[in-house]
């Protein structure tokens, strides 16, 4: 569904992403984990239309959307779930769900789609009229996750959404993303929380350094020694 | 002639006001959404003006007589005026610097309004020297008391008014609006949501342009002597206007609009140089005591 092959992304003169190449089959979660810096932001930001390509392609779906711009992106399908929620302060939670349905002309649509989230996330439902800035961490978290849903896409990309969270709402969290990909959507979820990833991904890939490394079956990676003593602190 | 602070002032405060008011609101969108002094906004405030008179004379030769209709054709042309120019500008001198260091936008926008100012007294159609505005609609005055109320006062405060509600319904209540609000609080979230920021950034240089050169007609009909550097006074006074109110804070452009406006003219009916200077005493005063504004805290949505 997704193919990335050898990106590259600078930041000014820095090298953020030197070489990085990835699959994300359909259907499956395929988690990326690494250390901080080691480009995992930055390679979803790359795909969603957020970050330039200076190099290597993104193929989705057959057509290449390598530098398209972003709102061009979303309509093929693409929904991202970024680094630290970027929840709209100001705007009630309902109107964050409304604009995550901006590309979708039928409105009846989006309000079902509103519906959906609000089944999933009980707790949306009940902050609907709030303002997405007065949320709890946890609270945005879904708001984040459900405004990605309400966008759509075929495949999801989720940006550390463990990031912060109480232990109670990290397992509440991956049990939702898991959910939602049996329901049909191909997830690539981005991870500091590496044996949570593992626990539900199908694949996984090892970034070091703006490079991919280490790759291969969750279950196998899991177990592989070298990420065990690098990144599972095992 | 009364006190200083009679009926009288007061309600020539209130027109100049509303003048400042949607000059104002120009700079505070525009700095709501991309963070950016628009120096330039004066200048669209002028073409406005330019523009309300050169239709008008066109409207006049097919519409017989000053009507009420010929009077919503000028304004009409006016706003289109003033939008066109902030399109213009947005696209050839701002959008190609989005993302580059502000200082370099600052410095621009500082060049367009120059450029616009020498531009237009440089056109044989426009001139540098200044011209009469005409009497776009008959003058009429009641007397209340001691004080006399044209039509114009009425005109100038009900277009203001009826713009200012407009505009807030547009940014509270639709979804283009919500956009606007979007992309002024985070621009990579607004992407990642499918819209397309530049064309939201556009539009918005568009309303304040529109609505810069409404003022411009009102400030043609109501002080009617217009010249291609008319905007550049009136344009820093309503950037001080937006100062005052919480710069990106829409109804506090509204209120430090009519603050200046109001202080503007009892200290003019004291000294008229005085009344000059009045608005950057205010400005000296707002950035010792209160840098972000009155409005700031109050309410933090940027739009």
């Amino acid at each position: 569904m997704l193919k990335v092959t050898n990106l590259k992304v600078n930041y000014g003169k820095i090298e953020a992403i030197k070489d990085v190449s990835f699959e994300v089959p359909d259907g499956k979660i395929v988690t990326l984990i690494g250390a901080n810096g080691a480009g995992k932001t930055t390679t979803l930001r790359a795909i969603s239309g957020l970050e330039r390509a200076a190099g290597g392609s993104i193929v989705f779906e057959g057509k290449d959307i390598t530098n398209l711009e972003a709102h061009k992106i979303v309509p093929l399908g693409i929904s991202h779930v970024p680094e630290g929620r970027k929840i709209f302060p100001t705007l009630t939670v309902k109107e964050n769900l409304e604009l995550a349905g901006w590309t979708i002309k039928d409105k009846t649509e989006v309000n079902r789609r509103i519906d959906q989230v609000c089944e999933i996330f009980p707790r949306i439902k009940e902050r609907l009229s709030q303002l997405g800035g007065t949320l709890s961490g946890g609270e945005q978290q879904m708001l984040a996750v459900g405004r990605a849903l309400v966008t759509g896409g075929k495949l999801l990309l989720l940006d550390e959404p463990s990031m912060g969270l109480a232990p109670v709402l990290v397992d509440e969290i991956f049990d939702r993303i898991a959910a939602i990909n049996k329901q049909g959507t191909t997830v690539l979820l981005v991870e500091q929380n590496a044996m949570e990833a593992l626990e539900i991904a199908d694949f996984a890939y090892i970034l070091e350094v703006g490079y991919t490394t280490i790759s291969g079956e969750a279950k196998a990676i899991e177990h592989d020694q070298r990420v065990r003593e690098a990144y599972l602190g095992v | 002639m009364g006190s200083i602070f009679s009926l009288q002032q007061i309600l020539n405060g209130l027109q100049l006001g509303s003048i400042y008011a949607l000059i104002a609101l120009g700079y505070t969108l525009v700095y709501g959404i991309v963070r950016l002094i628009n120096f330039a906004h004066g200048d669209f405030f002028m073409i406005g003006a330019y523009a309300a008179y050169g239709s008008f004379y066109m409207f006049n030769a097919l519409v017989a007589g000053r009507s009420g209709t010929l009077a919503f054709l000028v304004l009409l042309a006016a706003m289109i005026g003033g939008a066109s120019i902030a399109y213009l500008t947005n696209k050839f001198a701002y959008k190609p610097l989005r993302y580059k260091p502000k200082l370099s936008s600052l410095i621009t926008a500082i060049g367009v309004s120059m450029f616009i100012e020498y531009f237009f007294s440089a056109l044989p159609a426009i001139g540098p020297s200044y011209r009469s505005f005409p009497d776009i609609l008959v003058r009429k005055e009641i007397r209340l008391g001691n004080a006399v109320i044209s039509n114009l006062v009425i005109i100038d405060l009900a277009v203001a008014a009826i713009l200012m509600v407009g505009l807030t319904l547009l940014v509270r209540k639709t979804t283009l609006g919500k956009a606007m609000r979007a992309v002024s609080q985070d621009k990579d979230a607004a992407r990642l949501m499918g819209i397309d920021i530049e064309k939201v950034i556009s539009f918005t240089f568009m309303v304040g342009g529109a609505f810069a050169g409404a003022a411009g007609l009102l400030a043609g009909m109501t002080y009617p002597r217009i010249f291609p550097y008319m905007g550049i006074l009136p344009g820093l006074k309503a950037f001080i206007a937006a100062v005052l109110g919480g710069i990106g804070n829409i109804p506090g452009a509204m209120l430090g609009a009519y603050i200046m406006g109001i202080a503007e003219t009892f200290a003019s009916a004291y000294n008229s140089l005085i009344g000059e200077g009045i608005a950057f005493a205010i400005l000296i005063l707002v950035l010792l005591i209160r840098p972000r504004g009155l409005l700031a805290e109050k309410i933090a949505d940027k739009i």
